[in-house]
């Protein structure tokens, strides 16, 4: 009987996990289908980057910074060892455009703003304010979901770029500033080895892409949320959790894509 | 509708992203030394290009002149085809060598140019007629090893 009720369980899971999925992606194409007052309205979308974007500034900046002088210590002291602290600059660069812009500062989008985003909507449907909405005859995908929607995807681009740059700067102040690499070596062989389209584009891809992934996720977590107070705080654990997996996830593949025969 | 403040520091974080892309386009990548429209393209056959890539540079007394496009195997006799794009500022005469070179021991591969005497200048679509292939340390190793134990005997 046991083993019936253990098996009987797993299969409730499966089918539960499937369901939900489907649900999603339907909730995805809906914010999709919906997102035209967005644009034409876009002061709400503009309210959300400033919410999701211009709130994050400050820790993807200092994220970005410490993240860029820690790589111009472990560089050099790896370097220094093949006498090649020159290539200090294309190691620090290379590495924060092609893989740690993008993917820290999408883990710490999702942290920062994506939990905000499921916590927010989470609330809304629980004090009633999405059903009030619907009862108003306004569709709450387009007013609420929508603007937070294309407000990540548009933030997470620049977020990213201001973390690499930021990174760049650290490295140069560690590497250049006080451990004394030559300046010009630092900065030539950066551009040497950064390639403009290979490179800064791949790495603004990628951030587009986890930028609509984290987006994507904590919106339909907070939809999906039960309206009680666990609800919505496991809905934000799980944001957390399911878009920073998501992340490490979709960074393999589109690596794999990108960066295969180079 | 009027402007807020909110308006300004959602101004102030896209202009500010924005110019962190161009930084990186400019300062950290090589965007600054694309020149797209002015630039012909050669032909070089090498017999081994060794760790050779698209995208490395052709340099003429280590000077930038320009960057390989594609390297190909040229199946009419089994040898790599490299074109390469050179800024068109830059004529080289026809019996220009064209050598697989390395910077430093461990460094990436360039392609050298050295301009011999000829009057004639390499049009577009032209070849290098004398070239040098990357030197593969393996078979230097290898032929250093193989002459030496010849040698005992």
């Amino acid at each position: 009987m046991n083993i019936v009720g253990g098996l009987r369980g797993i299969g409730k899971r499966v089918v539960n996990a499937v369901w939900r999925t489907g649900y999603g992606a339907r909730f995805f194409v809906m914010t999709l289908r919906y997102s035209g007052m967005s644009f034409r309205r876009f002061r709400l979308t503009v309210r959300e980057i400033f919410f999701s974007g211009v709130l994050s500034l400050i820790i993807i900046l200092v994220a970005g910074m410490f993240v860029g002088m820690v790589l111009g210590l472990q560089g050099y002291e790896t370097l220094k060892r093949y006498g090649s602290e020159s290539a200090l600059g294309s190691l620090v660069a290379l590495s924060l455009v092609r893989e740690l812009g993008p993917v820290l500062a999408a883990l710490l989008f999702a942290s920062r703003a994506g939990s905000a985003m499921t916590a927010e909507i989470g609330l809304m449907k629980a004090t009633e304010q999405i059903d009030a909405m619907e009862l108003m005859a306004v569709n709450p995908i387009a007013r609420v979901v929508a603007p937070r929607f294309w407000a990540g995807v548009i933030s997470m681009p620049l977020l990213a770029a201001l973390f690499s740059a930021m990174g760049v700067f650290g490295g140069y102040v560690v590497g250049v500033v006080n451990i004394g690499v030559d300046e010009g070596s630092f900065w030539s062989q950066m551009q040497a080895s950064v390639d403009f389209q290979h490179d800064i584009l791949n790495g603004v891809i990628k951030s587009l892409v986890f930028g609509l992934a984290v987006t994507a996720i904590a919106l339909f977590e907070g939809y999906d949320a039960p309206p009680t107070a666990e609800g919505v705080s496991g809905a934000t654990t799980r944001t957390v959790v399911e878009s920073s997996l998501a992340i490490l996830m979709l960074d393999f593949i589109l690596t794999a894509f990108m960066f295969q025969g180079a | 509708m009027e402007r807020t403040t909110l308006d300004l520091w959602v101004g102030v974080f896209v202009v500010a992203g924005i110019a962190a892309l161009v930084v990186l386009a400019l300062k950290v990548g090589n965007l600054s030394t694309y020149n797209v429209s002015e630039s012909y393209q050669l032909q070089a056959h090498f017999t081994n290009v060794g760790g050779l890539k698209p995208t490395a540079s052709v340099r003429s007394a280590g000077v930038l002149v320009g960057r390989v496009v594609s390297i190909v195997l040229d199946t009419s006799n089994y040898d790599a085809k490299v074109t390469m794009s050179i800024d068109k500022r830059y004529q080289f005469p026809k019996d220009t060598f064209a050598n697989i070179l390395t910077s430093g021991l461990l460094g990436e591969q360039y392609i050298g140019l050295i301009p011999g005497g000829d009057d004639k200048m390499l049009q577009s679509g032209d070849e290098f007629k004398k070239t040098q292939s990357a030197v593969v340390l393996e078979d230097l190793i290898g032929k250093f090893l193989y002459n030496s134990s010849d040698a005992k005997k």
